[in-house]
Order: C-alpha cells, then structure tokens, then sequence
C-alpha cells in the first residue's frame, strides 16, 4: 500500500476565542483483521490506532480507534484558539509508524 | 408444479440472499452482554442514563456499512465541572463492539466530533460522555444497513 497521506483543512485565520473546525482525512486501508484472502486465511489487522491533534504542544483532542473505523478515517472536531501558532496533526500506524501533517493559524 | 422464468430467478435471487445472509454470521458478533461489558469498562462499572445532554447523531438507514457517518456532541461550556472528559462509540452487532473513543482538553472549545465507522448489519450504535464531574449521559441509535461492512 501506498504511504498513507494525511489531509488537513484548518482555517487560515480566527478570531482570539474562536472555536473553529478541524477537518482531517487520512488516506489508509484499516485493515480491520475480520477479513480472509482467497485462501482463507485471515488478514492481519493493521489499521490507525491513535489520532492526536497538538496546538503549541497542548494537546487539543485525541482519539482511540479500533477497525471498526471505515478506511481512510476522517475526523472533524473543534478547537478553541487563543493565539496564532501551529496545529500537529500525528496518526499512530499499528506497526509504530507516525503520520504526522503539521497547519499554522493566524490569530488576528 | 411447472416454474416459468421470472420464478425461477425469484427463487436463485432469494437463495442467494439466504447464502450471503449466512456468510455474514460466519464470524464471531458481539451481542448485548458483550456490549454491556465494554459500557461498563468505560463508565466504571456504571450503565449511565439514557437521557441527558449527549446527542449522537446517524443515518437511520446506512445504504453502505463501509461508511456510516456518525456524530457526536453534549452541550458543556468545556471547563471546569462541566467539561467532557471522553465520548466513546460503541457498535452491539460488530465482530467487537468499541468503535472509537474521542477524548477532549479544555483547548478542545467544544465537545464534538465527526468520524466515519464500519458497521457489520442493522444494530443499535452507542455513545456515551464521560464529564469531568464523574456523570455519564448515554444515546442510542438503530442504524438500518443494507450492506455490511467487516469483510467475510
């Protein structure tokens, strides 16, 4: 499988206070381990198992996921914005690779 | 009895309803007590209250169980007591019933969130809220679906 490719849509700019909306996607097959091959052996499980959202090293909102999340799991959620600064985006693979996307925001 | 065509496909199209019906039970599902189990490893050994702030959010009929979308949200001023700690999703008719389990900070400015989950077939989805204060609040949904979505 292709490397998974994260996308992340954060407002340029907000208000000090805002509450604004994060959207982010991942493109990954989150294998779920409940399917067989032809052969009928059963597909190792391999999906994202951890989402994480950091704003200036603040932990913002994070998730735990089980396969039961569709393939190329999307999130949208909120954060509140009190200063210009970067959002880090980082998805845990279950073999231990990190997905990481990284979206500044402007405070005005 | 003499069975002309339309009846004839009346009959394969229902035997093979039957086959993909019986395929699909094929592996393990988790049923009420397991999710049950999974309620109370979240909540502490509580089953919290139906009604409340929580409002969780799906279609009432998935076409694709590959992708049911799913809301979250409680109504909370995300600080102090009346924070939301944690919303966890949870699916009674999937192979195992966690689905996801969102966790906020006060910088979250508000509980809510938005994911896309696998369901098997028609069951009921779960959400429930852990505030910071130690209450839980609960929602369910049927979800109807047409396809189901855990491989088999």
């Amino acid at each position: 499988m292709a490397t998974p490719r994260p996308r992340v849509k954060v407002p340029k700019t907000a208000a000090a206070g805002e509450v604004i909306t994060i959207k982010t996607l991942i493109s990954h097959d989150m294998e779920s381990g409940q399917r067989k091959d032809s052969e009928g052996n059963t597909i190792p499980r391999k999906i994202i198992n951890k989402f994480t959202c950091d704003f200036n090293g603040q932990t913002v909102f994070s998730c735990d996921i089980d396969p039961a999340i569709s393939a190329n799991p999307y999130f949208e959620f909120n954060a509140k914005v009190a200063e210009s600064g970067t959002f880090k985006f980082t998805w845990v693979d279950d073999d231990g690779s990190v997905y990481e996307a990284e979206e500044k925001i402007e405070v005005k | 009895m003499k069975i002309n065509r339309r009846q004839a496909l009346g009959l394969s199209a229902g035997a093979a309803v039957f086959a993909a019906a019986g395929f699909r039970a094929a592996p393990a599902v988790a049923d009420a007590a397991a999710t049950e189990v999974a309620i109370k490893e979240f909540t502490g050994g509580i089953i919290p209250a139906e009604a409340g702030k929580l409002t969780l959010k799906t279609p009432e009929i998935a076409e694709n169980g590959n992708t049911v979308p799913v809301s979250v949200s409680v109504e909370s001023a995300m600080s102090g007591d009346d924070m939301v700690e944690s919303i966890a999703i949870l699916a009674e008719g999937n192979p195992n019933p966690g689905v996801v389990v969102f966790s906020f900070t006060p910088m979250s400015g508000a509980a809510a969130a938005t994911t896309r989950m696998r369901l098997a077939k028609t069951q009921n989805v779960i959400a429930i809220a852990k505030m910071a204060d130690g209450t839980f609040y609960m929602d369910k949904k049927e979800v109807k679906v047409t396809i189901g979505g855990c491989g088999g």
